[in-house]
């Protein structure tokens, strides 16, 4: 089968369970395109040699009953794995190899897949580009000048260009919907607790949050099934009834009420965005389910409110990295100066304007004018969705305010590249879940993406929403291959 | 608001991170950009609002106090860029 690569994860799994497909097959035909796809630059680290012989063992004796049987799979290289190199993108865990295993990964392998190798990111998970690693930019599939997104930039870009079935991301402020918008993929960014944080790089662990990208909403359902569990190794994984979220799919939306926030007509947003909304309400109502008209108010409030948490969780985070205990170490004078030189050399810009951010906004005398500030307009943020679901139960919005930009386009200004994430952070902030999944183009032929945000644990609802909508959009992603020889 | 380069130098002290003249004139007009949108906030009243401390509105579980990992001495050392046996080696501290 030559179109194995093109196939969804739920085709792959079925015909590896009806036999038609062996695990060799279907790890070699990514492996393959893969190999032939390193213009991408979305892997950091291939384990491709011993994936294969992982396939050929499964095959040798195929447990079946396994949610991923023998499906080859590649992941951010944010998630530790044991025994193969994690580097978060950066330089200064370029020679790091974890002893143990993330526990979102754990449950990937338990059920039956094989790592292929790790995706590039952002460095840390800091952009919203893919252009922040230190293993260079990633290329998306969609056309060579564009961004994949960030900072799952490799993730959505494996996805799209079928390097990978699905993948898993993190999200921390967008770093899974915005990508999945920019590459026409779907992207699910779980209820804060829901997915263990345990072995994957942190960035800011009030908000970080891992999750699924695939292909369809079916895959996504199916991965998040995978990966969502209590984990008591992370203190804030939550214990609540999982459901089994691809076998509770339905397309049944029917009585359904969804808000449409009018916060989100922000200033300057073009019009292919705002087409894009209405034709999702015609679609949310084709469906057979309301739509609301309802207020977030303190929606403008969000982006600034993250630009103060985020690095300031990160600044504290971040300091474990001093070249004592595990990557980079530069040379110094003395202990004070290895310090500054390793994290002066190890860092790159971007994580060093977050790092010192972070440090100002803690720093003796500005904590109450800007930390505690943040927690007090994160707490409104938060009303703001509690009082919306009072009335509705999902709220519809564009997944980011344009399509994807060129490389290079906005790598100067700081704070106009932040503003990509305008529409993803509030859901972080407030700890809910929210899907992005494609749902047409820009006149330049461009994927946009609609997301549906959710109350937090209701997943299924989302997943179902998401499900109903793309059966009604019918998205073609439009990928020509261009960078394989 | 203004961060000058004095105020660039002692943050980074403080967040160990050597910046030469060059990159500091960068930071501080990054930082100042970068300010001046979180400004917005002061645009709120926020004296009698709780600040959202936790987000995962559940109690911390309480477990058994065991030694669950044994014997990894030689796992937290492996990634260390200098050890000596078991231990982490650094520049001299003591004269």
């Amino acid at each position: 089968m030559s179109d194995i690569t093109k196939q969804s994860l739920t085709e792959l799994v079925e015909n590896i369970k009806n036999k038609k497909l062996s695990s060799t097959d279907v790890t070699k035909a990514f492996i393959d395109r893969s190999e032939k796809s390193e213009k991408l630059n979305a892997y950091i680290t291939n384990d491709f040699t011993s994936a294969l012989d992982k396939a050929k063992k499964f095959d040798q004796k195929p447990n079946l009953d396994l949610k991923l049987p023998g499906i080859p799979m590649a992941v951010k290289d944010l998630f530790c794995t044991k025994d193969i190199k994690t580097t978060a993108g950066s330089k200064i865990l370029n020679n790091f190899v974890p002893t143990y295993e993330s526990t979102v990964t754990e449950n990937i392998w338990n059920e039956g897949a094989i790592l292929l190798g790790k995706l590039n990111c952002d460095e840390f998970a800091m952009g919203s580009s893919n252009e922040t690693s230190f293993f260079g930019n990633v290329q998306s599939p969609i056309d060579k000048n564009l961004v994949p997104g960030g900072s799952s930039g490799g993730s959505a870009s494996a996805v799209a260009g079928q390097l990978t079935p699905v993948t898993i991301g993190t999200d921390t402020g967008g770093s899974i919907r915005q990508p999945a918008s920019f590459t026409g993929i779907v992207g699910l960014k779980p209820t804060y607790g829901s997915c263990s944080r345990y072995g994957i790089v942190a960035f800011a662990s009030s908000l970080d949050q891992a999750g699924p990208m695939a292909q369809n909403v079916k895959d996504c359902a199916l991965l998040h099934e995978v990966i969502s569990s209590y984990d008591p190794k992370d203190s804030t994984s939550i214990d609540f009834k999982r459901n089994h979220y691809s076998k509770e799919l339905t397309n049944n939306i029917k009585g359904k009420k969804i808000g449409i926030p009018k916060e989100y007509r922000v200033d300057g947003m073009p019009k292919e965005i705002e087409d894009l909304w209405q034709k999702g309400i015609q679609y949310i109502k084709d469906c057979g389910a309301e739509t609301i008209d309802i207020s977030l108010p303190n929606t403008s409030y969000a982006l600034p409110t993250y630009y103060i948490v985020a690095p300031a969780e990160a600044s504290s985070n971040l300091a474990r990295y001093d070249g004592v205990k595990y990557g980079f170490r530069a040379k110094g004078e003395n202990l004070i100066d290895m310090y500054e030189k390793t994290r002066s050399e190890g860092f790159g810009a971007e994580v060093q304007r977050r790092i010192m951010i972070g440090t100002y906004v803690l720093s003796s005398g500005y904590y109450d004018a800007y930390y505690l500030k943040a927690q007090k307009v994160r707490k409104l943020i938060k009303n703001d969705f509690d009082e919306a679901y009072k009335k509705v139960d999902a709220i519809l919005t564009p997944s980011t305010p344009s399509s994807a930009f060129k490389i290079g386009e906005k790598t100067n200004d700081p704070v106009s590249m932040y503003l990509n994430d305008i529409f993803t952070v509030p859901v972080n902030l407030a700890g809910l879940p929210g899907i992005s999944i494609p749902a047409g183009h820009d006149a330049k032929g461009y994927p946009l993406g609609l997301q549906i945000i959710g109350k937090a644990f209701d997943e299924q609802n989302i997943l179902n929403i998401a499900y109903a909508m793309e059966e009604k959009i019918n998205f073609k992603n439009k990928i020509t291959d261009w960078w394989i020889k | 608001m203004s961060i000058d380069l004095k105020t660039i130098k002692h943050i980074s002290k403080l967040a160990r991170i050597s910046v030469d003249q060059q990159r500091a004139e960068k930071l501080a007009g990054d930082l100042n950009s970068i300010f001046d949108f979180i400004e917005k906030l002061n645009e709120l009243k926020t004296d009698n609002v709780e600040p959202l401390t936790s987000i995962a509105e559940t109690t911390l579980k309480l477990r058994s106090d065991e030694v669950k990992s044994k014997n990894i001495r030689e796992q937290i050392i492996k990634n260390s860029p200098q050890n000596n046996e078991d231990y982490f080696v650094v520049p001299k501290v003591i004269e």
